[in-house]
């Protein structure tokens, strides 16, 4: 077994730096890896790039990076819930580039399976295409997207043993398996690190090989961003 | 005229036995409520889920169950979870039959737009242009004008474009049409609404043949 476990949070992002770019699991608030951003805020590091399907909100999330002003740029498929990300970005100190939810995910899995590029039908004959190579096939027009390259990615999963293997709950899966090997280092946090042999292999989502860096996450706020209920009859 | 209850009451009408259904955000959202139960329909989140069932009860709410609209769900008997690449899949692969969403303007060869005003709002398109780019089936659900009373049904749409020629089916508070090579065929009147109304809020090339029923809804 190869042990990927570090003891905390500050080891866990060694070597992050300014200008970097960053993958962050989650849709919306769901499934986000909150012990990771709360370092990043806490290192104040700058001018950094994040690929992250959405921007959190006002005060959480990846929008706790926005209201310190350290992102430079976000790469995203939709922005609708916070009014500073708006803000920045209308006024020109941010720079977004919004890439279709489906093309998102891909341009991730695309970088860890090493693929360079892939074409999609998503976004031919939009904004989107502009500038780049679209081919037919059988009739049909497609895009060409390439993989994305990011230095970190940060992840968060239910469950984790010590050689880093994986096991995500619910809709807070998303993005984050996607994201597991798909930059130069792969940092998973866990409500729950178990020693190796704890998980059926029969279970595991993403194995170890994908993650280079696991730890026990300190807190798990987990918000909710709409809670909707139904009254019992 | 339908309020938007009875948009998704009519829209509900076209999901099938043994349909996999995408829901958008708004309006589509609603047609779950109004699919008969006598039929086997599975929902599918872009977030990754297939199989999603009601509100949950007070109390029982799971911040790591939710779907596209970030509102907590509950899942149903059989419902399974994955990630958003797989999630693209069902979707780019063409396994997802029905595909229900709301617009901002539809023209009448089929483009949509939904997901941009430039200088206004820009909010980003979601999984809005993988699932117009792929899907076979597609119904826009959405009021036949804008607040401005402009209609929404165009001749060309003016707005950035989600997708291009991808629109079959469109049900609005007055009509339900089809996108056809001549333009917008009428199918359907709203109960009480007149096709000149429906004339006169339409842009776009209507076309009218013969005498048009009124939604059973």
């Amino acid at each position: 077994m190869i042990n990927k476990t570090v003891a905390n949070v500050g080891e866990a992002l060694k070597g992050v730096e300014d200008g970097m770019t960053f993958m962050l699991g989650g849709f919306g608030l769901c499934g986000i890896p909150e012990n990771a951003i709360d370092e990043l805020v806490r290192l104040g590091i700058k001018d950094i790039t994040c690929i992250s399907n959405n921007a959190g909100v006002d005060d959480f999330g990846l929008g706790l990076l926005l209201q310190n002003h350290q992102i430079r740029k976000m790469i995203s498929s939709y922005v609708g819930e916070n009014d500073e990300f708006e803000r920045q970005m209308l006024s020109g100190e941010l720079e977004v580039e919004l890439t279709p939810q489906g093309t998102l995910a891909e341009k991730c899995r695309a970088a860890q399976a090493g693929f360079p590029a892939f074409y999609t039908p998503a976004g031919y004959g939009t904004e989107v295409a502009e500038g780049k190579e679209t081919r037919e096939f059988d009739g049909k027009m497609y895009v060409l997207e390439p993989a994305f390259k990011a230095d970190f990615a940060f992840v968060k999963a239910w469950k984790g043993d010590e050689a880093g293997n994986l096991i995500f709950k619910g809709t807070a899966r998303n993005f984050n398996p996607c994201m597991c090997g798909a930059a130069t280092i792969t940092v998973a946090e866990v409500e729950e690190l178990l020693p190796a042999g704890s998980l059926d292999p029969n279970e595991i989502h993403i194995p170890g090989i994908f993650v280079q860096r696991i730890f026990q996450g300190e807190k798990f706020e987990k918000r909710i961003e709409q809670r909707t209920v139904r009254q019992k009859a | 005229m339908l309020d938007k209850n009875g948009i998704a009451k009519r829209i509900a009408k076209e999901v099938k036995d043994g349909y996999y259904v995408n829901l958008g955000i708004g309006i589509p959202t609603l047609v779950a409520n109004f699919v008969r139960d006598d039929i086997s329909v599975e929902f599918q989140s872009e977030n990754g889920v297939l199989g999603m069932g009601p509100f949950p009860f007070e109390g029982e709410e799971d911040a790591d169950i939710i779907n596209a609209g970030k509102q907590t769900i509950t899942t149903l008997p059989g419902a399974s979870f994955f990630d958003s690449a797989t999630s693209f899949a069902m979707i780019r692969g063409k396994h997802v039959d029905l595909t229900i969403l709301g617009a901002m303007e539809v023209a009448e060869n089929g483009d949509i737009a939904n997901w941009k005003i430039p200088g206004k709002m820009v909010k980003g398109m979601g999984g809005a242009m993988d699932l117009v780019a792929s899907a076979e089936n597609i119904i826009v659900a959405m009021m036949h004008t804008n607040r401005a009373g402009q209609s929404k049904l165009l001749k060309r749409c003016t707005l950035p474009l989600t997708g291009v020629g991808c629109v079959t089916t469109i049900v609005t508070n007055l009509a339900v049409l089809e996108v056809t090579a001549d333009g917008f065929k009428l199918l359907e009147r709203a109960p009480g609404v007149s096709v000149e109304e429906i004339k006169e809020a339409t842009e776009g090339t209507l076309i009218v043949e013969g005498e048009i029923p009124e939604m059973n809804i």
